[in-house]
């Protein structure tokens, strides 16, 4: 009979497969004491039953490319690493829909379909993200425009419980109403609602020709005005995103639009006429296109805006940032922008800063920052007061002891 | 429910309509048994419960008020739209009281700068795009009832319809709710700016069938109308060459707004009811619509042709103007209610497959037919697999619901059997609630109640629909003892 929990994990999952933590296993500085590694649902079932049995607090984890956003966890016993947890278990090419492991990289699972014509549509830009991870973070790119974000996409999950219980919810038809759609409650749940083990998602066709059409300008309510313009327009943009790469500096508008091949770019070149202020045609996306304004050591934040206030939030970067080199980039079309600012900013002007943001915009989200940021500010900001409610009783009902992803989430969840 | 004795549960009704009329005009209580009797189904008329009372509230307020009235007496409530659903989601509880929001009806605000509008839940589908086409904008959602449906009743069922192959369904087109929750708390899931920090509660709130609260704000997605819309009606001999060009025309990378399906016997319904005018002796047709840019369309539209041709299509209309095109859908629009010509009663089936079992599952359809003698006409929204099987019967006839209801039952099996769903567009609702547990495990459906129990703990909104076996809520799993209150109360019962 197994004595400690190392033991019990061990005799769960293999000796291989259990070790000590390091520090290069911390969360948000949090230092786990073990680290388990699973290979799918059935071993993070297993890990689960035993983390229950003994009380660990657990932490999943897919390559580690988003670990360190959100808030720090108040404690961590077990980090559950699912980055063995990979592989495709099915791409139906004629349904459009592709299953696979939570721990298969996404930039894999959209090569793979991209062999039959296909592509899955979460554009994000890190090149090691996991299914899981961009699942559990709800973290997409500027095709969400048109394709939606990982929500929209998301049409079946498998979750292992914090009691360790195996669960679906959705399945493997995009329609289908058949019960509560959980997907979308586990998208940008941090963990916090279950352990993700398995997805499965609906793909798109790879359109033949993309064309990018921009125009740059030094006035926050011109650039408005041009992505509204694309937006209201009827070229049915896939993308429209901005980049600002200092906080009063020029305002590049871009847009993408793709489709047949000739029709895409006599379709560009009447949407650049359109907008005048010298749009050009691209048959290349800006190098900073999809990116995140921040690298993995930098601080980044979302900030939001009804579609037709983005000059008002490009204002209240500028007036709000001071000496910071703020860069602000990101979805235009749907007012959700990302504001970079080096690792290295004065903690407490960047708590200045979030907290400007927040009073005059949507929110402001603090996505990723280092320690010394997080111990200013708490990176969620505020949730109204009826909602955290319903929020915080989901938890219970889900985790009723509080040990997955304990403290990583907004309200302190 | 199980009453702990008839008096008490009158005197508590007693006591809730007296609270009812304190907070709501005299009008707008309804405790006449012959006028509850008008609410006492939805558009699913095989299943009827006469309410116990019968509330309209002409506010979010109003609706605050009845729903904290209810919390406080225990009282079971279900809210209602149109009455227009297909599974019996808004049937009314026979010991509870009925919400209705046919009152609410006003679009409260269109910002068309954001490309939205705020409509109350009562509001039809329709209004909203007849709002605001003449500004060149639409809202997206179409099921074939859209002339009467209600928005609530949308954000209740997850509506589709024929264009959500391109355009997703109702959740993918809600920025917002206001909801009154079952304890009696107003809260806004979503709002007016995107992706929020927090649980998407909207994602789960969306296609909940009235079990997480009553809707009383809706802020609707709205987009712009397609540059252009062209529109074919292509008649094959059967459905295997039919399902082929559809097949091939979503292989081509085509995403046609909709695809939609009908077999010969649905056909022959259509014809009798409006006169469509489908091509003579087509074992099947297809209706294709593509929209977008006109310069896409144009190139799109040939291929689609193209691929129709190849397959085997021996007539192919395409539609020269918007009478054309209203011509060539309404005989698909009409296709439920066309059945009622040829076949006393039908039951209307709404089951899922992936779209590449489609000419498997239509052989298994048939076989079956031929195998019971019930006839089974086929209509469907084939680009995302959504079947609408229209199972045949009369009866005046000993057995013949009986066989029907197998028939029926047994093309959900098909459905599962293929890894698709037990319903695309409408709803588990009371109709399907045993077929639940053959699609999900049991530990699939608590998972899903704990979302139920964190919204609804006294489990008192819209009791009985969706799950098979109740989730007794109120304390951490696995660690209650002895008889649950809810129980004991007389308010629940454990399966």
């Amino acid at each position: 009979m197994p004595t400690t929990t190392k033991d019990a994990l061990a005799a769960a999952l293999g000796a291989d497969n259990v070790r000590n933590a390091t520090d290069a296993d911390a969360v948000c500085g949090v230092r786990p004491q073990w680290v388990a590694t699973v290979d799918g649902t059935e071993s993070a079932s297993a890990a689960m039953k035993i983390a229950a049995e003994h009380g660990l607090r657990v932490v999943p984890r897919g390559s580690g490319s988003k670990l360190d956003w959100g808030a720090a966890p108040t404690q961590v016993d077990l980090l559950l690493d699912l980055s063995a947890a990979t592989g495709i278990v099915e791409h139906a090419a004629g349904d459009l829909v592709v299953h696979a492991l939570a721990g298969t990289p996404v930039a894999e699972v959209d090569e793979t379909v991209r062999a039959a014509g296909q592509q899955l549509a979460i554009d994000q830009p890190l090149p090691t993200a996991t299914v899981g991870g961009v699942i559990a973070t709800g973290t997409s790119g500027p095709c969400r425009h048109l394709f939606g974000g990982v929500r929209d996409l998301l049409i079946g999950i498998t979750v292992v419980r914090a009691d360790g219980t195996v669960t679906t919810a959705g399945g493997k038809v995009v329609k289908n109403v058949a019960g509560y759609d959980l997907g979308k409650v586990y998208t940008g749940s941090f963990g916090t609602l279950g352990v993700i083990t398995e997805a499965v998602f609906r793909l798109h066709p790879v359109a033949a020709e993309h064309r990018w059409i921009s125009a740059t300008t030094t006035d926050p309510s011109t650039a408005g005005e041009l992505a509204d313009a694309v937006r209201h327009s009827q070229a049915v943009p896939s993308a429209i995103e901005l980049n600002r790469a200092e906080p009063d500096g020029p305002i590049t508008v871009c847009a993408q639009l793709e489709g047949r091949p000739s029709a895409t770019h006599d379709r560009a070149a009447e949407l650049a006429a359109t907008l005048g202020h010298g749009a050009d045609v691209l048959e290349a996306a800006p190098e900073w296109w999809g990116r995140h304004p921040f690298g993995p050591d930098g601080i980044g934040l979302r900030v939001a805006v009804e579609p037709a206030k983005v000059p008002h939030l490009l204002t209240a970067v500028r007036d709000a940032a001071g000496d910071l080199p703020a860069t602000v980039r990101g979805a235009a079309g749907l007012g959700v922008l990302h504001v970079g600012l080096p690792g290295d900013a004065d903690p407490s002007a960047v708590a200045d800063l979030v907290t400007a943001l927040r009073d005059r915009c949507g929110y402001a989200v603090v996505e990723r920052a280092p320690l010394p940021v997080l111990a200013e500010i708490d990176p969620w900001g505020p949730v109204a007061p009826g909602l955290l409610t319903l929020m915080r009783r989901t938890k219970d009902q889900f985790d009723p002891e509080h040990r997955l992803a304990p403290g990583r989430f907004v309200g302190g969840i | 429910m199980q009453a702990t004795s008839i008096e008490t549960e009158r005197s508590t009704l007693d006591q809730v309509v007296r609270r009812f009329r304190d907070v709501l005009p005299p009008d707008s209580v309804i405790t006449d048994p012959q006028q509850r009797r008008t609410y006492e189904c939805d558009g699913l008329a095989s299943h009827r419960v006469v309410p116990a009372v019968v509330v309209l509230p002409d506010t979010a307020e109003q609706v605050r008020d009845i729903v904290r009235i209810c919390a406080e007496h225990d009282v079971p409530f279900v809210a209602r739209g149109a009455g227009t659903g297909l599974s019996g989601g808004a049937l009314p509880h026979s010991d509870g009281v009925l919400v209705v929001t046919a009152k609410m009806r006003r679009i409260l605000e269109i910002d068309l700068d954001n490309e939205r509008a705020v409509v109350e839940p009562g509001v039809i589908n329709l209004d909203v795009t007849r709002a605001v086409s003449g500004q060149g904008y639409y809202f997206a959602p179409d099921p074939s009832s859209q002339q009467v449906c209600s928005v609530g009743g949308n954000v209740a069922e997850n509506s589709g319809g024929a264009h959500c192959l391109k355009y997703g369904f109702t959740t993918n087109h809600i920025l917002a709710l206001e909801v009154v929750t079952p304890d009696g708390e107003v809260v806004e899931l979503g709002g007016p700016v995107r992706e929020a920090p927090g649980y998407d509660l909207l994602g789960a709130f969306i296609g909940s069938e009235g079990t997480l609260g009553v809707v009383t704000k809706i802020t609707v997605r709205l987009m712009r109308t397609p540059e252009a819309v062209k529109t074919l009606l292509a008649g094959f001999p059967s459905t295997d060459e039919a399902g082929a060009a559809v097949s091939a025309i979503i292989a081509d990378g085509v995403t046609p707004a909709a695809i939609e399906m009908m077999d010969a016997l649905a056909i022959e319904a259509a014809e009798q009811a409006v006169q469509c005018g489908y091509p003579e002796g087509a074992g099947a047709v297809l209706v294709v619509e593509l929209d977008g840019p006109a310069a896409e369309v144009e190139h799109t539209f040939a291929e689609v042709q193209r691929h129709c041709e190849a397959h085997g299509a021996f007539e192919i209309r395409v539609a020269a103007d918007d009478h054309e095109r209203a011509m060539i859908w309404k005989g698909r629009k009409s296709a439920f209610a066309a059945v009622g010509r040829i076949s006393p009663d039908y039951i209307v089936q709404d089951g899922v497959i992936p779209r590449t079992a489609l000419p498997e599952v239509l052989g298994r359809i048939a076989r079956l037919s031929a195998e019971t003698g019930v006839r089974v006409a086929n209509v469907f929204h084939a680009g995302d697999g959504n079947l609408h099987p229209l199972v045949l019967f009369d009866d005046s006839e000993p057995g013949a619901g009986e066989r029907a209801e197998e028939v029926s039952g047994a093309i959900l099996d098909l459905c599962i059997e293929h890894g698709g769903s037990i319903t695309g567009e409408h709803g588990v609702g009371a109709d399907k609630v045993k077929y639940m547990g053959r699609m999900f495990t049991a530990d699939d459906l608590d998972t899903m109640q704990r979302v139920r129990c964190a919204f609804d703990p006294a489990g008192i909104c819209n009791p009985g629909k969706l799950f098979p076996t109740p989730r007794l809520c109120g304390e951490a799993p696995g660690r209650r003892r002895g008889v649950h209150p809810l129980t004991e109360a007389g308010l629940a019962e454990q399966f």
